[in-house]
C-alpha cells in the first residue's frame, strides 16, 4: 500500500505531515513506518520527530534547509516508501493489579455500563491496544481503542493527584501515568512497571507503532514486581 | 579541598540551569525546554568566548546571590537587575572578572524578567538526556539532573579563569525590554480552522500578557478568536505556536510547552520576537503583524550563523 500525506510548515523549524483526517487504527503503522524511514535518510538533517495520531511532526535544522528543501527531500523519501500493514509493532504486555485500592474509579466505570468490577476488568484486558502518540508527559502513551462497552468519560472534576502507574481509561482511550501529576482520568488499577525508567536508554518501555496487552495480576504479584502502594 | 565554583548563598524567586535544550527525546514526550530569551542567553557565552551551547544560569525575577570560590570570569546578560560584586554596581551585557572570596548580588528586575549569568567556560554540568537544561515540571536537567531550580548551599562547578580580558555587548545589538512590542507572526494558511474575519482579530486588536503565563506557554487576554473548532486531533507542537483555545484566548508556547498539544493553531511567532516576549511582565501590552516564512528563516538562520551555531 502507498502511504497518501500533505506537508505543511508548521512553527519556523518544523513540518507537520498529515497523513489523514480521523483517527484509524491502520494510519498507525503507516506513520510509524514513514518516520522510521525519514529517521533512517535524513537523520543529519533533523532535530526530532514527533508522531502522532493522524501527523508527524518533523523539526529540520535550519542551518540546513528551508521549508521547499526539505519538503522536497520528505517527498523524495516518501514516494519510496510502501507500507506494509501486516507488520505491527511489538507486543508489549503491561500487568496491572485491578483493584478499588488503587483503581479508584473501578466502581464507577462498572456503574457506568452496569457491570461488576470483574467485567471491568475483563473488557480492559481482552483488548489489544495500539499506541497512537506519547506526550501530555514524559512517557504518558496515549493508547486505543477501548471498547464502546467499556468505554467512559472523564471525571468532571480532575483529581489533583495521580500516583505514578496508574492504569486508566478516558472514553475510547487508556493510558498509564508514568509519574504523579494531577489527571481526569478513570482509574481502574496500578502497574509494577515503570513508564519512565531514567535508567533505561529508551526511557520508555513502549513507543509508538507499539501495540499494548494489559493482564491481570495479584496484588502479591504486584508486591514481589516492587509496585509501590503509596 | 575548597571547591572550584560558586556557591548559592540565595538561590532568589527562581534561578535555573540552561542551555539550549534536548531535542532527541521528543518522540516519548520530553520538552525541549532551554534558554527563555536565546538571544541574551548566546550573548553571555559569546561575551566569553564560550562554545554557544554552554551551562548557564536563567535568574527569573532576581534575588540570587552566590559567592565565588575561584577566580573567574563572568558575563551578564538580559533583564536589567541591579547586580553588585561585594556592593559595588556590575554593568549589563558585559564580562567581569571574578576574584574568589567576591559576592554577587541580584536585585529584582528593572527592565525584562530574566538575567543571564554565563562563566568562562560553562558550569560544569552533566547533561540529562543530552541537556543540561532545567524543565522543572518533568523533574529533567539542572544541576543534579532531577529539575529542581537552584536552592541554597548549592554549589556551581567551573574552572578557574585568571584573564581579565573585559567584553561587551556594542549597544545597538542591546535590546530594549520596554519598547512597545509588534511581534511578526508567520500565518497558517494551511488549515481551515480559522475563518478570514476571526483570524484578522489577531491582528486589529491589541493583546495584554496574562499573569497565567509560565515557561510553557505566553497566555495572553484581549478580543477573543472563534475557532471553526473547538479541539483539533493532538499532533506535534512548534515554539511559538498560536493555539487558541475554546474561550478565544491566544496561548503563544514556548521551550517547556508539552510536545503535543489539541487546540487550532493560528500561527506561529517569529523566534526573535518570542525571545523578546520571554522578558515581558504580565499586563504587557502588544500588537501583532504577519511575516512570510521565507524571511523569518533567513533571519533566524542569520542570527544563528552569527553565534556560530
Amino acid at each position: 500500500m502507498k502511504a497518501i500525506w500533505h506537508i505543511e510548515p508548521a512553527g519556523l523549524d518544523a513540518v507537520l505531515i498529515r497523513f489523514g483526517e480521523q483517527i484509524q487504527l491502520d494510519l498507525v503503522p503507516t506513520i510509524t513506518a514513514a518516520s522510521q524511514c525519514l529517521q533512517r535518510a535524513l537523520g543529519q538533517d533533523i532535530r526530532g520527530m514527533v508522531p502522532s495520531y493522524t501527523t508527524l511532526m518533523l523539526f529540520y535544522d535550519l542551518r540546513k534547509h528551508d521549508f521547499a528543501s526539505i519538503q522536497t527531500l520528505i517527498e523524495r523519501e516518501l514516494t519510496k516508501l510502501v507500507i506494509d500493514n501486516s507488520v505491527t509493532g511489538r507486543l508489549v504486555e503491561i500487568p496491572v493489579w485491578y483493584d478499588p485500592a488503587v483503581g479508584p474509579d473501578l466502581q464507577r466505570v462498572a456503574d457506568y455500563h452496569q457491570i461488576n468490577i470483574d467485567e471491568v476488568i475483563h473488557r480492559h484486558t481482552a483488548n489489544t491496544y495500539q499506541v497512537f502518540a506519547i506526550g501530555f508527559a514524559p512517557g504518558f502513551a496515549y493508547m486505543g481503542q477501548v471498547s464502546q462497552q467499556l468505554a467512559t468519560p472523564r471525571l468532571d472534576r480532575p483529581r489533583q493527584r495521580v500516583s505514578a502507574g496508574s492504569v486508566a481509561i478516558a472514553d475510547q482511550q487508556t493510558a498509564v501515568y508514568p509519574t504523579e501529576t494531577p489527571g481526569g482520568w478513570n482509574i481502574l488499577g496500578r502497574t509494577p512497571m515503570p513508564m519512565l525508567d531514567r535508567a533505561h536508554a529508551e526511557l520508555c518501555p513502549v513507543k509508538t507503532g507499539d501495540r499494548v496487552q494489559f493482564k491481570a495480576i495479584s496484588k502479591q504479584q504486584f508486591l514481589e514486581a516492587e509496585g509501590v502502594l503509596s | 579541598m575548597m571547591p572550584t565554583g560558586f556557591k548559592v548563598l540565595k538561590p532568589g524567586m527562581l534561578t535555573l540551569v540552561q542551555d539550549l535544550g534536548r531535542f532527541n527525546y521528543r518522540h516519548i514526550g520530553l520538552s525541549t525546554g532551554g534558554a527563555a530569551d536565546e538571544q541574551a542567553y548566546l550573548w553571555a557565552n559569546r561575551l566569553l568566548d564560550n562554545p554557544a551551547n554552554s551551562p548557564a544560569l536563567e535568574i527569573c525575577f532576581g534575588g540570587l546571590q552566590l559567592r565565588a570560590f575561584t577566580d573567574s570570569q563572568i558575563a551578564i546578560t538580559g533583564a536589567d537587575m541591579l547586580v553588585t560584586r561585594n556592593n559595588q554596581p556590575l554593568a549589563n551585557w558585559q564580562s567581569h572578572a571574578i576574584k574568589s572570596g567576591d559576592t554577587l548580588s541580584f536585585a529584582y528586575a528593572k527592565s525584562g524578567i530574566r538575567t543571564y549569568l554565563a562563566v568562562k567556560g560553562g558550569f560544569q554540568i552533566i547533561p540529562s538526556f543530552g541537556s543540561v537544561a532545567t524543565v522543572v515540571r518533568e523533574k529533567t536537567g539542572g544541576l543534579d539532573g532531577t529539575g529542581n531550580p537552584l536552592k541554597a548551599g548549592d554549589l556551581l562547578p567551573c574552572r578557574a579563569s585568571k584573564s581579565d580580558i573585559r567584553t561587551r555587548v556594542r549597544s545597538m545589538f542591546v535590546p530594549d525590554y520596554q519598547q512597545p512590542l509588534i511581534v511578526s507572526v508567520i500565518v497558517n494558511h494551511h488549515r481551515n480552522d480559522f475563518s478570514p474575519s476571526e483570524q484578522q482579530k489577531l491582528f486589529h486588536n491589541t493583546y495584554q500578557i496574562s499573569a497565567q503565563s509560565n515557561s510553557m506557554g505566553l497566555r495572553l487576554q484581549g478580543e477573543a478568536i472563534k475557532p471553526r473548532v473547538k479541539g483539533i486531533i493532538s499532533e506535534g507542537t512548534a515554539f511559538g505556536s498560536i493555539q487558541i483555545p475554546p474561550d478565544g484566548q491566544p496561548i503563544i508556547l514556548l521551550k517547556d510547552r508539552q510536545t503535543i498539544g489539541g487546540y487550532p493553531v493560528l500561527g506561529s511567532v517569529f523566534p526573535m520576537d518570542v525571545f523578546l516576549l520571554a522578558q515581558q511582565q504580565a499586563m504587557t501590552e502588544l500588537r501583532f503583524t504577519t511575516m512570510p516564512l521565507a524571511e523569518a528563516q533567513q533571519q533566524m538562520r542569520r542570527f544563528y550563523r552569527f553565534f556560530g551555531i
